[in-house]
């Protein structure tokens, strides 16, 4: 190659301005690496124009700008660029992470609070279902007094008041006897609750001669809250007694625990 | 010469190495960008911003690509350029000649102690005027060569020679 001819052509001028294109440029740089006679005169080129471009500057002192660059420089120094965008990165990471934890305690409170309503639901299913049984108990006990009352009611009916005996001076008992239907309604809300093994018996009586017949045995004392209980009663009653004996009742009865007595009014 | 060691320094930071090459510099960026910003404060800032992006980018500056006089002009250029469009750059109505060095260097007296001012005052009177178009816009706004040709209505062969022949008389002057 004719390095003279090279330099000649006036490409290192071009070289120096940056005027040539990366690839002009990179062949130009291998070509330097080879002739020191070519890096010669870009060094005068480059002389030359530093020359020309300086004595374009104006006068000012470019050396009293430079403490502003160089407080800028020094500021840009101290806040190193990798890691601000370290710091930058990590504050998303933190974000992402904080927002992913937010949302896991939402979520944890959500479902806290839907199994809370989801218990509260059976509780009040449970509470309904009672309160729907103690309705049914409450209308039935209701009814039964309805039809309590309207047997009371009826004109028909003979009431017997039953006075205490020696045995239990406060024991007192009624018996509502309807002739027609032969049916006889006791109660016995006023005796005292029988003890183990023992049991109420209700007897309709003959008064002269005294012939008891039972009528039944209440041994179902202590479930009945109304303590009025029905029995049949297809006989000519006089009086009515009622008796204490043992479980199951007696063939006649026992006067001596004879609780209450009472005289049908003729 | 080209500063390697200089270069390598400040590319890893180091201020003072960059201090140095401010003081070898800056006069030049100074010129370029006064050349196309016309304005002296406005040029100052330029400058400023001009080296502050030499300081940040200077790991992005290899020998490979070109010597480190052209790639710092390239910055001073593209920055006053740049400069010109913004909305500070109020100039419009300025008289912009093609040849604006000429007229800078025709009118001013005193010149930095680094510089040879009677060689440049003297390649300057004796300058072609095509001369002082090719110079301005290749070196000064960093033209390319076909650019240079459509600008100033030449054949694109000429260019590349008839800069050459330009600068050469500025070389002879200066080594005198």
């Amino acid at each position: 190659m004719d390095i003279n001819a090279y330099i000649a052509s006036g490409i290192l001028e071009l070289y120096v301005y940056g005027s040539l294109s990366e690839k002009e440029s990179t062949e130009v740089y291998k070509i330097l690496q080879e002739y020191p006679k070519a890096i010669k005169e870009v060094e005068r080129i480059e002389n030359a124009l530093q020359q020309l471009s300086a004595a374009v500057a104006p006068n000012n002192s470019t050396e009293l700008l430079y403490h502003k660059i160089e407080e800028q420089i020094k500021s840009s120094n101290t806040g190193d660029v990798i890691p601000i965008t370290r710091k930058r990165s990590s504050l998303t990471t933190y974000i992402g992470w904080a927002a992913s934890v937010a949302l896991l305690i939402g979520l944890f409170i959500q479902f806290n609070k839907n199994q809370k309503l989801k218990q509260q639901l059976v509780t009040n299913q449970i509470e309904q279902t009672l309160l729907e049984g103690k309705i049914n108990v409450a209308e039935e006990d209701l009814s039964k007094t309805k039809s309590l009352l309207n047997v009371l009611r009826n004109k028909d009916l003979i009431q017997v008041p039953l006075k205490a005996q020696k045995v239990d001076p406060t024991a007192f008992a009624s018996v509502y006897w309807d002739k027609n239907k032969q049916m006889a309604y006791i109660d016995v809300a006023g005796l005292p609750t029988p003890p183990l093994g023992k049991v109420y018996q209700v007897w309709s009586l003959k008064l002269d001669p005294l012939t008891p017949t039972s009528m039944g045995i209440l041994d179902k004392f202590n479930d009945d809250d109304t303590k009025i209980f029905i029995l049949t009663n297809p006989n000519e009653s006089e009086a009515f007694g009622i008796t204490l004996e043992p479980e199951g009742g007696s063939e006649s009865p026992n006067l001596e625990q004879l609780y209450t007595l009472g005289v049908v009014e003729s | 010469m080209q500063p390697t060691e200089l270069i390598i320094a400040f590319q890893n930071k180091n201020q003072a190495a960059f201090k140095r090459i401010y003081d070898m510099y800056s006069q030049n960026v100074y010129g370029i960008i006064y050349n196309i910003v016309r304005d002296e404060a406005l040029s100052e800032e330029v400058l400023q911003d001009v080296f502050i992006k030499i300081w940040n980018n200077g790991n992005t500056y290899s020998e490979k690509k070109g010597r480190f006089f052209t790639w710092i002009l390239n910055i001073a250029r593209n920055s006053a350029i740049d400069k010109t469009r913004s909305k500070s750059f109020k100039h419009s109505s300025q008289n912009l000649t093609t040849d604006f060095f000429v007229d800078i260097l025709e009118d001013k007296t005193n010149f930095n102690s680094k510089i040879d001012s009677i060689g440049i005052k003297k390649y300057i009177a004796a300058l072609e005027p095509l001369c002082k178009k090719v110079i301005n816009l290749l070196f000064f706004k960093g033209f390319t060569q076909k650019e240079t040709a459509e600008e100033l209505d030449i054949p694109l062969g000429t260019v590349k020679t008839r800069n050459r022949i330009c600068i050469d008389k500025l070389k002879q002057i200066l080594e005198v």
